[in-house]
């Protein structure tokens, strides 16, 4: 008995010494959120696990999975935080506009790195003002103007007289993109109507008998969870054609337009990430799934909209690694070396070609001054009687003529209200 | 007729609609509320477990796979086969009643005689329970619920306000079926309560526990019975709303909008639920058609709540409730 249990503490302290890339994933796999959470939680922790079975780790050095459940709630979501940044955390992924909100701050004074890939603060992508978090490859301000510029090209460059409605998560997320909608409704001559539909979002009668009045040429959707089912619902319901309603990359998953059956053939979403079947999923399939270790219940999602974005994000979080690993001459990183790695990203071809993934995202760099990203991203469209996702574009640019003045000011902002002077650190 | 008034009208039968899906949900509280002086927080939940086992029936889901899966390192997902709707809707409403004997032996029957407050936290605690039972019994993915409900614009009031208005109505063939389902139901239970022998016996322990031990019923019996029957409540209530939105963890949120519909209709009264529900319903959607533009919106959730509060200031049994008089 004695000896069994030396065996296991030094079972466990040498797992616990040997493990020292140390990812904390504050997933969601309960309450009303987890069909969104569970699938990006899936991704990002199987290709994590991919790494550590097939390279053993990223250079040599294995990776070591935290999992906290935060229920999608911003409260459990902190808690997560505390309860494991003193595990050696390099990076958090919160997948929460409210956490992340609750989560700047603390990120600047423990220094970790806080990446929220197309969510959270957008203005975040000032990296002189936010050392600490990133957002890239695109925020929801380069969504909004990504879904006009789709709109554009579709009315050969020319809105005005249309007339477009957002139809909003009453929050701070679903408020996002109002502003921006607002200034390129100024540039491109269009008339804006918002909507904003209270959490969670079961009952919409009364904004989809408005958009029936009313009649916009196109409705922009910025939703969650039960509100993306419901609306597509509500939309097939009033007959509003499927090909003039686009939802942000948050409201395009397959659970979003499944319950809807044949009636949501025809739905857009923007999409930061493209949904194939890419080379990896065989190596996950082989090294992960096939060997029990597949997170959730083992690779089910693996190829939908969300478990790819999750894998998405643990690819730039490994590459991020990789970078902090060469420029620092150490395997054994901390969180302050990660954060150079981020800043020194640069996704080419040639780099998802390496992930497995060719073509998964844009190609873009990152700098201290950019934590943005590219700001690219496409429009896809939901077949139903085939059951996928077909993408209808490539990848489209944001309006950085826009985007950029308003990212300065809301970052010039905040680092006002918060004393900040704007840097690089240690320049 | 003015275009406002006619988008008036259709949003007040829109509102009257939406008014029988917030009842049914009304109705499961007022039920063990009045028989047992529980409010229970978890008929959200049951609604939830109920459209979550019905589906899984349906699909011939084996519960609890992923956990033996895990535990045992089995493969195993489904039988492999379908249920019928009608077939699965019977064998959900079974499994509503196991859940009602087992609430009973294992939780309420040891806390007989104890403040309304505990009897309260026990169904708080048994909310939050039964959703972790849910999610390790079904999964949490977002299930789509086909019992063979129309959905969709009804084309004959389109048609029909469009002939005579030159506007034709929006009117959700869902809601319709959901007003048929609720009425039927109500009148079900007006029937079972009436005219039954069980439905006497409920009636008495309503009115005075004391008495009816008195006279040999059996209390216990009596909530089991009451448990069974808001569980069935819950299952229409779960098929309506998981066939709007797919059956998924928010469901349980539904409980949020019968609050108001049992503060305005009252807690013990079944027509309550019903008049309160469409009051609700109607009261919100015009207020948000007329004072939503000029606020920004969004006006429903709240609004609700403060008609419910302004009835409850001035009747605080609510308009149906009984109004209890505790003398000294």
């Amino acid at each position: 008995m004695k000896l069994t249990l030396t065996t296991l503490a030094a079972t466990l302290a040498a797992s616990t010494a040997m493990a020292d890339l140390v990812i904390p994933d504050l997933s969601y796999r309960t309450g009303p959120y987890a069909a969104g959470g569970i699938p990006f939680s899936d991704g990002y922790q199987d290709y994590f696990t991919l790494l550590n079975e097939r390279d053993g780790g990223i250079g040599g050095e294995p990776i070591r999975l935290i999992e906290c459940e935060t229920a999608y709630d911003t409260e459990r979501g902190v808690e997560c935080y505390e309860a494991t940044k003193g595990e050696g955390a390099l990076i958090y992924q919160p997948l929460s506009t409210g956490i992340t909100y609750q989560l700047i701050p603390k990120v600047e004074a423990d220094q970790i790195p806080l990446h929220t890939m197309g969510y959270g603060r957008t203005s975040a992508a000032n990296g002189e003002v936010f050392n600490w978090v990133f957002n890239y490859p695109a925020n929801y301000w380069d969504a909004a103007s990504v879904a006009i510029n789709h709109l554009l090209e579709e009315n050969a460059g020319d809105l005005s007289g249309k007339k477009i409605a957002l139809i909003y998560h009453n929050s701070a997320y679903g408020k996002e993109p109002i502003r921006t909608l607002e200034e390129l409704s100024e540039k491109h001559g269009y008339e804006l109507t918002t909507i904003p539909v209270d959490h969670p979002g079961q009952e919409q009668k009364s904004q989809w008998l408005q958009i029936r009045r009313d009649r916009p040429d196109y409705v922009i959707m910025w939703g969650w969870g039960v509100m993306n089912q419901v609306a597509i619902q509500e939309a097939a319901n009033i007959r509003f054609p499927m090909e003039n309603f686009i939802g942000n990359w948050w409201a395009g998953a397959e659970h979003d337009v499944t319950p809807a059956g044949a009636a949501a053939d025809g739905y857009k979403s923007l999409n930061m990430n493209r949904v194939q079947e890419y080379p990896v999923f065989d190596e996950i399939r082989q090294h992960v799934i096939d060997a029990g270790l597949g997170a959730g219940d083992g690779g089910s999602s693996i190829g939908s909209v969300l478990y790819t974005r999750g894998m998405y994000a643990a690819m730039l979080a490994a590459e991020a690694i990789e970078k902090a690993q060469e420029i620092h001459g150490t395997s054994a990183i901390t969180a302050a070396q990660m954060r150079d790695g981020m800043e020194a990203l640069e996704v080419t071809e040639a780099t998802m070609e390496e992930w497995g993934a060719p073509g998964i995202g844009p190609e873009f760099s990152v700098s201290c001054q950019d934590h943005g990203g590219s700001g690219y991203g496409l429009v896809q469209q939901w077949n139903a009687e085939a059951g996928t996702w077909e993408p209808l574009t490539d990848f489209i640019q944001a309006d950085a003529e826009v985007i950029d003045p308003l990212v300065e000011g809301d970052s010039m902002s905040y680092a006002q209200e918060n004393n900040i002077t704007p840097g690089c650190p240690g320049s | 007729m003015p275009d406002q008034l006619l988008y008036a009208i259709e949003v007040s039968l829109n509102g009257l609609m939406a008014g029988v899906l917030y009842a049914l949900v009304a109705l499961g509280f007022v039920l063990i509320f009045k028989a047992s002086g529980i409010f229970n927080f978890a008929q959200g939940v049951m609604a939830l477990f109920a459209a979550l086992t019905l589906v899984g029936i349906m699909d011939g889901q084996v519960p609890f796979a992923h956990l033996m899966n895990t535990v045992f390192g089995t493969d195993i997902h489904g039988f492999g086969w379908q249920v019928p709707a009608l077939a699965a809707i019977v064998l959900t409403a079974l499994v509503m009643v196991l859940f009602a004997i087992l609430v009973q032996r294992f939780i309420f029957r040891h806390l007989v005689n104890q403040e309304p407050i505990i009897l309260f936290m026990a169904t708080i605690g048994l909310a939050y329970f039964l959703e972790g039972v849910g999610d390790l019994m079904w999964g949490s993915e977002i299930r789509t619920l086909d019992v063979g409900l129309p959905q969709g614009i009804n084309e004959t009031i389109d048609r029909v306000t469009f002939d005579a208005f030159g506007y034709g109505f929006f009117i959700d063939n869902l809601d319709i079926a959901a007003t048929v389902v609720a009425a039927l139901l109500v009148t079900a239970l007006v029937v079972f309560s009436q005219y039954t022998k069980q439905g006497r016996a409920l009636r008495a322990v309503a009115d005075d526990h004391q008495a009816a031990l008195s006279v040999g019923i059996s209390l216990n019996y009596i909530w089991i019975l009451v448990w069974s029957i808001a569980g069935f409540v819950a299952l229409v209530a779960g098929i309506m709303w998981g066939a709007k939105s797919g059956v998924q963890f928010s469901l349980s949120l539904i409980a949020l909008k019968a609050l108001p519909v049992l503060m305005l209709g009252g807690f013990t009264s079944i027509p309550g639920a019903i008049v309160g529900g469409l009051i609700i319903g109607m009261g919100e959607k015009l207020f948000e058609f007329f004072v939503g533009p000029l606020v920004g919106g969004a006006t429903e959730n709240w609004f609700a709540y403060v008609l419910a509060l302004i009835v409850l200031v001035f009747r605080p049994q609510g308009l149906f409730g009984e109004r209890i008089i505790e003398r000294v």
